[in-house]
């Protein structure tokens, strides 16, 4: 956990500072995951009780972000923190703000799960086809916070590439449930349902690379947005 | 990782004149070795910040500039030391017009017991500037450079000492200016002053570097980070790493660099 030796700093108060940052970043890393779970139990199981259970703890995670920058606030405000300090604090108020995003898109999952609850069956392919994508979004996700936690920046770039894998399944799932709405139009209201599930799903693997990005960042120093990272396949610059 | 090279790449300079640079440079006090093998280069018109923890040998650098060492017994300097591009310790070099080209200001305010126009008007009379009109012109204009003019405008006949210590290092540096130096070299300049000063400060020190070179030593990292272009980490009598300013607060090469400027122990 210590690559970037935040337990060496002469005033111990700062290290403790910098080690509680980053638990609680890892804490609300935690409490996303388990949403992002329970909201993929909701809509396999099309169950509502756990739905519910998701839109009860959103408030903990809006908590937890405001939490966090105000500690990162603080921390600039007082220790003016330079180097890879800096860029942790940095690293840190960015993947807050992606985290948080990605908890809203758990809940709207467990909304949709919820609705979806009550309309007419569907066929297994799709909900499959769903599950499968997002068992893929839900290791992506854990994947992603086990690289901040070990600061491991080759593995964030690793998991920044396997986003695409994502992407390949949205775009087929999106031309299935295109085609059902074409055939069968009474299907509509519920494909356009699963559309949005899929759509969050997709999102939330696009915040996953915005977070691999920012470990990337705080580990190297070096900042690979917006730079075509992802698609190449060569390893960065030093 | 790139191998550090404590010398401005070309790349670095950005094709910069350089104003200052050593070369293996070492200093000796009675046999102690203060600086053991430094290079640096300091680009013209910008601020370059030596830092570094104490007895790393950085105001003995700073001496080897105007040759301030050559005052200390058993100081003995050896290696390369060029002022824009001339060997400083050549046979033949006027100390006094050395100098004169590079002016220093050290950490206390030192004004002479003298009036505020007297202060700045001191250099110029020693130069055997004598018209009272032109030397007159050139207090002003020291003065305004320094950011000290309208403060003192109206008591230029008073007591320098009657200054409170901000203003009297900003008259330092106006008399330091009023010979038209080429290189300001500081050395904690501001450590003395209160926060309102050190800004004021920090604010002529950025606007010096429009006309003159800047090598300033501090132990205030913010302040190297807010006035300098360009800084250079020394430890051990040498200079580690030197880079863009930027470059080193938010992403040094050197592990040394960083224990420092995040105030890490090696050893914790």
């Amino acid at each position: 956990m210590d690559r970037l030796h935040l337990s060496q700093h002469i005033s111990q108060q700062f290290n403790t500072e910098l080690a509680a940052l980053t638990r609680q970043v890892l804490a609300m890393g935690g409490l996303v995951e388990a949403q992002l779970a329970t909201a993929l139990e909701a809509l396999a199981e099309r169950d509502a009780r756990r739905s519910a259970d998701v839109i009860a703890r959103e408030d903990a995670v809006n908590a937890a972000e405001l939490e966090i920058d105000a500690r990162c606030t603080q921390i600039l405000a007082r220790r003016q923190p330079a180097a890879s300090d800096l860029r942790l604090v940095l690293a840190v108020v960015r993947m807050v703000a992606n985290l948080e995003r990605i908890g809203d898109e758990a809940e709207r999952i467990a909304k949709l799960a919820e609705k979806l609850g009550n309309t007419v069956e569907l066929a297994e392919s799709y909900v499959f086809k769903l599950t499968q994508m997002g068992a893929l979004v839900r290791d992506q996700l854990r994947g992603t916070l086990d690289t901040f936690a070990r600061m491991d920046e080759t593995r964030a770039l690793e998991r920044l590439r396997r986003d695409r894998e994502v992407d390949v399944l949205y775009k087929e799932l999106a031309a299935m449930l295109v085609t059902l709405m074409q055939r069968e139009s009474e299907r509509v209201p519920a494909a356009l349902d699963l559309l949005w599930c899929a759509r969050s799903l997709e999102r939330i693997g696009d915040r996953c690379k915005n977070l691999c990005e920012q470990v990337i960042y705080l580990v190297r120093g070096k900042d690979v947005r917006h730079t075509g990272l992802a698609k190449s396949t060569t390893p960065p610059e030093n | 990782m790139n191998v550090p090279t404590p010398a401005m790449t070309p790349d670095l300079l950005d094709g910069l004149e350089l104003a200052l640079s050593a070369r293996g440079v070492v200093v000796d006090y009675a046999g102690r070795r203060a600086l053991d093998g430094v290079d640096l280069d300091v680009p013209r018109q910008r601020v370059t910040a030596l830092v570094g923890p104490s007895g790393c040998g950085k105001s003995s650098l700073l001496r080897c500039f105007n040759r301030l060492n050559d005052e200390i017994a058993d100081c003995r300097v050896a290696g390369e030391v060029r002022l824009f591009g001339e060997d400083a310790y050549a046979d033949g070099v006027a100390l006094p017009d050395l100098r004169r080209r590079v002016g220093m200001v050290f950490q206390k305010p030192n004004p002479f017991p003298l009036s505020v126009s007297d202060n700045v008007a001191f250099g110029l009379r020693l130069a055997g500037l004598r018209s009272r009109r032109e030397i007159e012109q050139r207090v002003e204009a020291a003065l305004r450079a320094a950011a000290l003019w309208d403060e003192v405008r109206d008591r230029l006949g008073d007591s320098a000492l009657a200054l409170s210590a901000g203003q009297q290092q900003r008259l330092v540096i106006a008399r330091a200016i009023a010979v038209e130096p080429d290189v300001l070299l500081m050395d904690e300049p501001a450590s003395m002053l209160d926060p309102i000063s050190t800004l004021r400060f920090e604010e002529l020190v950025v606007a010096l570097a429009e006309r003159y070179t800047v090598l300033v030593v501090t132990h205030n990292m913010q302040q190297a980070a807010r006035v300098a272009d360009y800084t250079a980490f020394m430890r051990g009598g040498r200079v580690l790493e030197v880079d863009r300013t930027e470059a080193i607060f938010t992403n040094p090469r050197l592990r040394e660099t960083e224990d420092y400027i995040t105030g890490r122990s090696r050893t914790g």
